[in-house]
């Protein structure tokens, strides 16, 4: 990478990051809601465990992973909006009349998204041990859950930002929140796709990316070293990464060409 | 109710209501939450109803189906306070102070409006609930009931929204709505019939009213009627106490001019 290549990311990157930490009406909801819903879910699922075939004596345990899930959803909308708002105050027209390179921006901007990502794995993570769940996967677990969170952090910030250089609105990036958070519904969250009742419903939930991203999460705190969970957990975060990127350059190039 | 009264009443809910159904912006997410909610709790978690203990006899989709029919009551109603919110933020909401000579009559008019917008979500819903094969145990007197007590959370809601919206006259006001709406949604039972609640959870859902609206209405679908003196007496309590906090922040908002 040249000096000047990583000037401009690190100068966008820091203001992603500052950008990010100076909003708590973007970090408290992104931290606070996961963790109140997962304690409300875990609550009221307890007897769940009482199933033959459940896979965890402790829904907390199971549930955890989804909480890592929903922080990433608020990734998708805090990235995007951020974006968003350069578009309508023309900072992004400003900066196309600058030198930067379109990869500088896409990479700076998702610092911001990186950096919400990690704070938000460690804080869930945290929380979890404090109140009791045992990683079966030991300590390395630890890391390779926080690395697979920020991947899908990374994964749903870039389909954010592409949404963004996309419609250019911040109320199109809101408009598109119960879109990812249907899918966050329709997946295995609660329960176990084996353990669905409902035929359709498990079909959905098979079909759906977002149950393999919460499977490879949960496969960490609740089985171990899950080879197939993992491999699909983080191919799928790298590919929705790569797509959401792709989708991101094409709509910044046509962007910065109407600029 | 006078004349007058009643025309400014019927003109805020007309208006509201068509500003309501000419923009999917709004019409959507109302109907969308509680599709989801219902999809996502009666399809995905119906082998819950396998928990032993869980003897709700209409089956996993009527349980959730109560649930989902009082959530999108309770945010019928909040929904319709951010309208209110709204209509301050754009400074309609003051010409409509000046220009009304019975001010409650504004309340009436959204609580109206709030009423119009839950009624279509419900309709759907049920629909919805229908075509997915929910299991309807009670009789004609018992579903009006369940309906009954559905609309008088959405009121009671509504009220509560107002309240605030009138007292902060923000949209940015929203989330004061809509927490404890949703707070207090989700700390009653809402996977599991109470005694299958354990721990924390077992003694907040004991002391919430939402528990008795709950578990009264899906008694009254099954057929199997429980609490439900109880759950129409809290219903209407807090419609009663939200009345007077909506009219005192209409009186606090008359006051800001």
């Amino acid at each position: 990478m040249s000096s000047a290549l990583a000037t401009q990311i690190g100068q966008l990157a820091r203001r992603s990051v500052l950008r990010t930490f100076r909003q708590p009406a973007s970090i408290v909801p992104a931290l606070v809601f996961p963790l109140m819903l997962l304690a409300v879910n875990t609550a009221g699922l307890r007897s769940a465990t009482r199933l033959p075939g459940f896979p965890a004596d402790s829904y907390l345990d199971f549930a955890l992973g989804f909480a890592f899930m929903q922080g990433a959803l608020f990734t998708t909308s805090n990235a995007g909006t951020d974006l968003a708002r350069d578009i309508e105050t023309g900072f992004l027209n400003r900066l196309s009349l600058t030198p930067l390179r379109g990869a500088s921006l896409l990479t700076g901007h998702l610092a911001g998204a990186v950096s919400m990502g990690l704070i938000q794995s460690l804080v869930y993570l945290g929380v979890g041990l404090a109140v009791g769940v045992r990683l079966e996967s030991g300590p390395l677990g630890a890391v390779v859950l926080i690395v697979l969170a920020v991947l899908i952090a990374i994964g749903f910030g870039a389909l954010g930002a592409a949404l963004a250089l996309r419609t250019g609105t911040g109320e199109a990036i809101q408009a598109s929140f119960p879109l990812f958070f249907a899918l966050l519904f329709l997946s295995s969250m609660n329960m176990p796709r084996n353990l669905m009742d409902i035929g359709w419903f498990r079909t959905v939930a098979t079909y759906n990316p977002v149950s393999y991203l919460i499977e490879g999460l949960r496969s960490l705190i609740i089985v171990g070293w899950d080879v197939q969970a993992l491999a699909l957990g983080f191919g799928i975060a790298a590919a929705i990464a790569a797509l959401g990127l792709a989708a991101s350059a094409v709509a910044l190039r046509r962007r910065l060409a109407r600029a | 109710m006078s004349g007058r009264f009643r025309s400014v009443a019927l003109a805020v809910a007309w208006r509201n209501l068509h500003n309501y159904f000419t923009s999917p912006s709004l019409v959507l997410p109302g109907l969308f939450f509680p599709l989801l909610f219902f999809t996502a709790f009666a399809g995905g978690l119906s082998s819950i109803s396998r928990v032993p203990g869980f003897d709700y006899p209409s089956g996993y989709t009527a349980f959730q189906y109560v649930f989902v029919l009082l959530q999108s009551a309770a945010f019928g109603g909040v929904f319709t306070g951010f309208s209110i919110a709204r209509d301050f933020e754009s400074g309609f909401a003051r010409r409509l102070l000046l220009a009304a000579p019975r001010r409650t009559a504004l309340i009436a008019g959204y609580g109206l409006a709030a009423l119009g917008r839950w009624a279509f979500t419900a309709s759907v819903t049920t629909v919805v609930a229908l075509s997915a094969g929910m299991d309807v145990g009670g009789s004609g007197v018992d579903l009006f009931g369940l309906f009954l007590l559905a609309l008088l959370l959405n009121v009671a809601a509504m009220l509560w929204a107002a309240g605030i919206a009138m007292r902060f006259r923000t949209i940015q006001a929203g989330p004061v709505m809509q927490v404890p709406v949703f707070i207090s949604l989700f700390l009653a039972p809402v996977y599991v019939p109470l005694p299958l609640l354990q721990g924390w959870i077992h003694a907040v859902a004991t002391f919430n009213p939402m528990t008795y609206l709950l578990t009264g209405g899906r008694g009254l679908l099954a057929g199997d009627p429980v609490y439900v003196g109880l759950a129409f007496g809290l219903a209407a309590a807090m419609a009663a106490g939200f009345s007077v906090w909506a009219v005192r922040g209409l009186r606090s908002a008359e006051r800001a001019g």
